[in-house]
């Protein structure tokens, strides 16, 4: 990688691009072509060689495989697409990885800048709806410009608090010549992505940590953006505190580590839940409580100071108050916050988290393990798939009841091995994402379970698993139902179930149709057999399960209610 | 509890500064009372003045968000107290109701207002002072026929000695940005 070039070499606004991209380091994009970014495609068959490009079958998954891509690697995932309704299709993926904090470099074609404002062809004005949802974007109309737009937009997706950044280049631009110099860019005035740590505010939370008899330690995706997860061990360690994640959290630290207690929220662990009211101290780290987390904040952390330990100034005292702010890098101040506690044991505490578990294991978790009744579970299928996998697959998710269930089933030894939309929510996230992993790490595998619903809005990226032969295992958990949304209508609106039972195809029919081998299973004697072919599995594979119609999840904090009025069923 | 603030933003001279600003403002559902902008004492940078009514906690927030942005510089909230502030109102009326009696001129001594220009037909009256101020003279002025009336958005100073972006771009100087070295 040639971070900086700084003789000037003429050539096109097109071949500045891919330049650019190789110069950042970039050797694999998703995207699809069109009109008006035809000349950056045609850039891109001359360093085909140096730069990976998967043929996506709708823009959309060629967000959501950019955001596998960088979710399970830590770079920053790149897409090319072209104006109009492509600009638009990228429109979910790119609010997806704004609100989950994932770098991408979107790069959308436009039409010549003279068009501009015409209602010309294709012309869509993707910057002004693009802007509520990304980190930065910028539209580019001339050439010289493009080295110094693609250097920040760089910069700015990977660096501080990650997110999306949109490029949205005219067709002149990619036509003109130039120029070339790059030089990889380190700092823009206007942004401070990494806010100093204020010392005095570590030793506060120091105070507060060493202070505390019930402290329980709130894990986010922050940690595993700073690459702290080594840090937080140690603070952990050293301190005896208990750690729930978050959803996005989860894999930052192993499942079996003896101080992780489980997830936080509204379908996760019972304990996690229950003691946020009986904390005297809550250490949020790299987390922004999502209410999804909080549930009614007035009834949160009822008994509990807040230490809040996070990078992004804008999330501090956003939902709930702070006593000891602590702003920056979790990846200096967490060695710092480390060097100020006294070594401690908590378990005693930790001792009330494990009785919690055991309730929920004898009342809920044996029985979805071990299901006395014939219908297969989601949790039995997921808890088998993870083992099979010796629990270190990283895990895709689609959205929806298979998603809770699989982060509360599927198990984990190494970080950055969760891919799932938490902020938004997006079905169809699922199978895109699984893919954009897969090429992301080859060397590991990738498990995704998805939903038929959510299946289904995606599924014909299985044409993308087919052209460009990424070997991904699918596990579709068939409920032929919308089964989150049928589950709220049961519990909430007194099983009115409006729109939501699904008629669905035959889809070992389709799976045959794009070349992905399948099996289904309606039984239970035959699971184990089916999941040995998709571990086995050399090449991609569709494992369908059959799964009870109407399960629910549970654990679960009705919407309104607080963490301890958390059900168990 | 809700009350006036007034926020000044510094921003980079770019292309939809003012959408991403207000868009903040949008996603919440709040109303922007006034709105200024225009390019600030120092060269090359933007100045947005803009009016909402808010809560302490809530406007906090806000500067921060605003400050998430990446082309802007600083953003900062007063309270009324914090800041001294006018607007610029600019009334027409009908030039022979000028002569019709003395009326509309003693309203211009009275509310320090002055006239701007006079034709045959008409006359412009301009006063500078509080919304509330302004609008008191539209009210007094309107029984002669006011034929048009605008006023403009709140432009502020605040009362603290310093202008606080001068240290902030001395703060980014020292901290190794050098901000003369920014160049597109
Ligand atoms: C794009 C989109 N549309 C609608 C929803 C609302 N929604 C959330 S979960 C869900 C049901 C998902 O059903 P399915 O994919 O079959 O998964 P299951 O819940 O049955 O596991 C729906 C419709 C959503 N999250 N995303």
């Amino acid at each position: 990688m040639k971070e900086s070039q700084t003789q000037p070499v003429k050539m096109t606004g097109a071949e500045a691009v891919m330049q650019s991209l190789i110069n950042e380091g970039v050797d694999l994009v998703f995207g699809y072509p069109g009109g008006a970014i035809m000349p950056v495609y045609d850039a891109l068959y001359s360093v085909r060689d140096k730069i990976n490009h998967i043929l996506v079958r709708h823009e959309q998954g060629a967000v959501h495989a950019a955001q596998g891509y960088s979710r399970v690697t830590g770079k920053a995932g790149t897409c090319i697409v072209t104006s109009g309704p492509a600009a638009t299709n990228t429109v979910t993926g790119i609010a997806d990885a704004n609100i989950d904090s994932t770098p991408l470099v979107v790069i959308v074609g436009q039409v010549g800048s003279t068009l501009l404002g015409t209602d010309a062809f294709q012309e869509t004005d993707i910057v002004g709806i693009s802007q509520p949802i990304t980190k930065w974007n910028y539209q580019i109309t001339k050439s010289e410009e493009i080295p110094w737009a693609i250097a920040r937009a760089y910069y700015i997706a990977r660096s501080g608090r990650p997110g999306p950044v949109l490029l949205d280049i005219t067709k002149d631009a990619q036509f003109g010549s130039l120029d070339y110099v790059y030089k990889q860019r380190t700092s823009v005035r206007s942004y401070t992505p990494y806010p100093p740590v204020d010392p005095y505010q570590v030793e506060e939370a120091g105070r507060l940590v060493n202070l505390a008899k019930k402290p329980m330690a709130l894990i986010g995706q922050g940690v595993v953006l700073a690459g702290a997860e080594k840090e937080l061990i140690e603070f952990l360690e050293k301190t005896g505190i208990p750690a729930a994640q978050t959803l996005l959290g989860l894999s930052a630290i192993p499942s079996d580590h003896p101080l992780n207690v489980g997830t936080l929220g509204m379908h996760g662990n019972y304990g996690p839940n229950i003691m946020t009211n009986e904390s005297d101290l809550l250490i949020a780290i790299g987390m922004r409580f999502d209410d999804r987390v909080t549930a009614d904040t007035r009834r949160y952390g009822t008994k509990a100071r807040v230490i809040h330990m996070e990078i992004d100034p804008a999330e501090i005292n956003k939902i709930i108050h702070a006593d000891a702010p602590v702003l920056g890098n979790v990846k200096e101040s967490l060695p710092m916050l480390t060097g100020k506690v006294s070594k401690n044991d908590h378990s005693l505490w930790l001792e009330e988290f494990k009785a919690c578990y055991r309730i929920e294991d004898e009342r809920l978790i044996s029985k979805e393990l071990y299901p006395d009744k014939p219908q297969l579970t989601m949790p039995e299928v997921i808890r088998r798939v993870s083992a099979a996998f010796n629990d270190d697959a990283i895990m895709v998710t689609d959205v929806g009841q298979h998603q809770m269930m699989a982060m509360r089933y599927f198990k984990f030894r190494q970080t950055r091995s969760v891919v799932t939309s938490g902020g938004l929510g997006t079905m169809g996230f699922g199978l895109p994402a699984a893919i954009g992993a897969k090429l992301g790490r080859p060397d590991r595998e990738v498990c995704l379970f998805v939903g038929d619903g959510g299946f289904q809005m995606t599924i014909q990226e299985l044409g993308t698993i087919f052209q460009s032969k990424v070997p991904v295992k699918i596990v579709l958990l068939n409920n032929n139902f919308l089964g989150m949304v049928r589950q709220w209508q049961e519990m909430f609106f007194d099983y009115r179930y409006s729109f939501t039972e699904l008629i669905n195809p035959d889809f070992q029919t389709i799976a045959k149709g794009y070349h992905v081998p399948s099996v289904k299973v309606t039984e239970r004697q035959d699971l184990d057999e089916a999941i040995g072919k998709l571990a086995a599995a050399e090449g991609p594979f569709l494992l369908e399960v059959l799964v009870e119609k109407e399960g629910n999840v549970f654990p679960m904090v009705p919407a309104g209610m607080s963490v301890e009025d958390v059900r168990l069923e | 509890m809700q009350q006036e603030f007034t926020l000044t933003i510094y921003s980079e001279n770019r292309i939809g500064m003012l959408n991403q600003v207000t868009s903040v403002f949008t996603r919440r559902h709040i109303n922007i009372e006034s709105l200024t902008t225009s390019e600030s004492a120092i060269e090359g940078i933007h100045k947005f003045t803009i009016v909402i009514f808010s809560t302490k906690g809530e406007v906090d927030v806000l500067v921060r968000q605003i400050e998430k942005r990446i082309d802007v510089l600083k953003a900062y909230a007063f309270t009324r107290d914090e800041i001294v502030h006018q607007e610029v109102a600019l009334y027409k009326v009908p030039t022979s109701s000028l002569f019709e009696g003395r009326e509309i001129e003693n309203l211009v001594r009275q509310y320090g207002a002055r006239i701007l220009e006079v034709t045959a037909e008409y006359t412009i009256i301009e006063k500078t002072g509080h919304k509330h101020e302004t609008q008191e003279l539209f009210n007094k002025l309107d029984p002669y026929g006011v034929t048009q009336f605008t006023r403009s958005g709140r432009i502020a100073i605040n009362k603290s000695r310093k202008e606080p972006l001068n240290s902030y771009l001395r703060k980014l100087e020292k901290n190794g940005v050098n901000p003369s070295a920014y160049k597109k």
